[in-house]
């Protein structure tokens, strides 16, 4: 007999955790709704902002709707998959995380599994779908090279988001009543994401642009793909170093991780 | 050697309220230097008063915390390192926390693991069919964990901790909570693991009659050393707890009478019922001893209390 995959044994877990979601079916539908809810108000939002002009940062309306669609589809993607790990610090109270190191898995996998959220992959596909429309929009050149960063970028940019995500959750390793403070970069990172990276002021952008590498996610990749300059003046080939970026970010995250993993306290009895 | 600790130690720094807005930090050692080896096959009962570091042990030896200080091996694996390797060899029931999944039936919960593990289906089955004769598991198989009784549920850990067949089995209060028949389900089920003799058991403990029960050999912590490692018997031996024989007279005990190798503790019921502590004679010459003296109407032999025994221990 054959071993079965990793894969398969995480896909197992997985499935476990969207038939027990699943037993609560008005819980569930509910939540669907208000989901559905909040993308509906996300695509208003990208309305609103065309009908107003479209123009920000000195970018046209299409340039503009391609970095609100990447940021979208990339932050969507992330939170399909790793937008719960934050409730890391809920397991580590109640001592779930405990069971989590008990068995023979990477307790991050595990953690992803357990805290994956089924509801939101109607935001993931509304935020692909937009992408692929804002691409379809904007004025590209297409070449080889063009269309294999397009469809990489937005992978990329949710590995970006995934690695926030982990990042953020470790801090409760350290501090169980961290609360929301993670948010304010991963959720403040979608919104900056969002919008043309130029348009920010001093060292705020500079810090968040490229210190935490968020015009990495859709600013940066927009212009490669558009083959336009940066008004900031950054040069060209690093508009193409998204996948770098995310790489580095992703091991970052991953020191963080396993340091945190080591310096768990656990709880109780 | 299965399990082996060497100045095994965990200290947690805790920040404590000085004042309004100054905190000192403090350094706290939940387990203090523990030495502690284990042989395959025995049965170990891990005992202590509450934050006297059990729980914390435990974790440090099956991979979940990570020490801060000493040497530890279990499997011969150093456990936070290869926790994944480890995790396959042993099995965990930690009786306030759950392997199972929540929602699902208790059926469901047991095929995941297998995957999980990687147990080849037959062995899952054979294990899975005994734990089912032993703990009667049938009548509750197919119902969702969230919807089982405490005693249920934790017949479901115990099966769900044997599954990949471990070779050392930790039990964190197995009994906690359970009524007596559910108790005394757990407490045969884990006799007979024990007599097959090849899963090692480490169990900690409130209720000193799962010890009794189960354990040959105890360790007793507190504030995170260890301040006995031996028998029950030896424990006995160490404080002087003695079994002790309560006779029921048909006439008074008279005054001043004496028998050797036995003390009389207390004389009650107008005399006719005594009590004697064994001291250096066996409880065949006592009773002998007795028969000859006065006439004997009840008599009852009763072993020492190892709950007095603890209580003496943790008061030192």
């Amino acid at each position: 007999m054959a071993e079965p995959g990793r894969l398969t044994i995480y896909t197992r877990v997985l499935r476990a955790q969207i038939r027990s979601q699943a037993q609560y079916r008005l819980s569930f539908a509910f939540e669907l709704f208000a989901s559905m809810l909040t993308n509906a108000l996300d695509i208003a939002t990208v309305f609103v902002l065309f009908s107003v002009g479209g123009g920000l940062g000195g970018f046209g309306a299409r340039e503009v709707l391609l970095m609100a669609a990447l940021s979208a589809a990339s932050f969507a993607t992330a939170d399909l998959t790793m937008g719960n790990v934050d409730n890391l610090r809920v397991y580590i109270r109640r001592g779930v995380f405990d069971s989590l190191l008990l068995r023979p898995l990477s307790a991050l996998g595990q953690l992803m599994a357990v805290t994956f959220a089924l509801r939101r992959v109607g935001r993931a596909v509304l935020g692909l779908t937009l992408y692929t429309v804002a691409l379809c929009v904007a004025d590209i050149d297409w070449d080889i090279p063009r269309l294999l960063f397009a469809i990489v970028v937005p992978f990329t940019g949710a590995a970006f988001f995934c690695s926030l995500f982990v990042a953020g959750a470790t801090v409760a390793f350290w501090w169980i009543e961290s609360g929301e403070v993670a948010n304010a970069f991963t959720y403040g990172g979608r919104d900056f994401t969002s919008y043309p990276s130029n348009m920010y002021g001093g060292w705020f952008r500079d810090l968040f642009t490229l210190g935490l590498g968020f015009g990495f996610v859709a600013y940066f990749p927009a212009l490669a793909l558009t083959g336009q300059p940066d008004p900031l003046g950054v040069p060209g080939w690093l508009h193409w170093c998204s996948p770098l970026v995310t790489l580095a970010a992703m091991c970052l995250a991953a020191v963080f991780w396993r340091f945190g993993v080591r310096h768990y306290r656990s709880t109780g009895s | 050697m299965i399990i082996s600790a060497r100045g095994l130690r965990k200290d947690f720094t805790v920040n404590r309220k000085v004042g309004r807005f100054r905190r000192e930090r403090h350094v706290v050692s939940a387990v203090d230097g523990v030495d502690l080896s284990v042989e395959r096959g025995e049965m170990l009962g891990y005992i202590g008063p509450n934050g006297a570091g059990k729980s914390t042990t435990l974790k440090m030896l099956t991979g979940v915390l990570t020490p801060s200080g000493g040497e530890v091996t279990v499997c011969g694996l150093a456990p936070v390192a290869k926790r994944t390797t480890l995790a396959r060899r042993i099995g965990v029931v930690f009786g306030q926390r759950s392997q199972l999944w929540w929602d699902l039936p208790l059926a469901e919960s047991f095929s995941l693991l297998r995957h999980i593990y990687r147990v080849p289906d037959s062995d899952h089955a054979a294990r899975l069919k005994m734990c089912s004769q032993l703990l009667a598991l049938d009548e509750f198989i197919e119902t969702p964990v969230r919807q089982l009784s405490l005693g249920q549920r934790m017949r479901g850990e115990l099966t769900a901790a044997l599954l990949h067949g471990p070779e050392v089995l930790f039990l964190d209060e197995p009994t906690i909570g359970l009524d007596v028949l559910s108790k005394q389900a757990v407490r045969d089920f884990l006799a007979g693991v024990a007599t097959r003799g090849d899963t090692t058991v480490v169990l900690t403990t409130h209720d000193l009659a799962d010890i009794e029960k189960l354990c040959r050999r105890l360790v007793v912590i507190d504030h995170g050393r260890v301040v006995h490692d031996g028998t029950v018997d030896e424990l006995h031996a160490r404080y002087r707890s003695r079994r002790v024989i309560v006779a029921d007279l048909d006439t008074p005990w008279p005054d001043g009478l004496t028998l050797p190798g036995a003390d009389v503790t207390s004389v009650t019921a107008d005399g006719h019922r005594v009590t004697l502590a064994l001291d250096g004679a066996t409880a065949g010459e006592v009773v002998a001893a007795l028969a000859g003296a006065v006439p004997l109407r009840d008599l009852s032999v009763q072993e020492p209390e190892i709950e007095d025994v603890i209580a003496k221990l943790y008061r030192s």
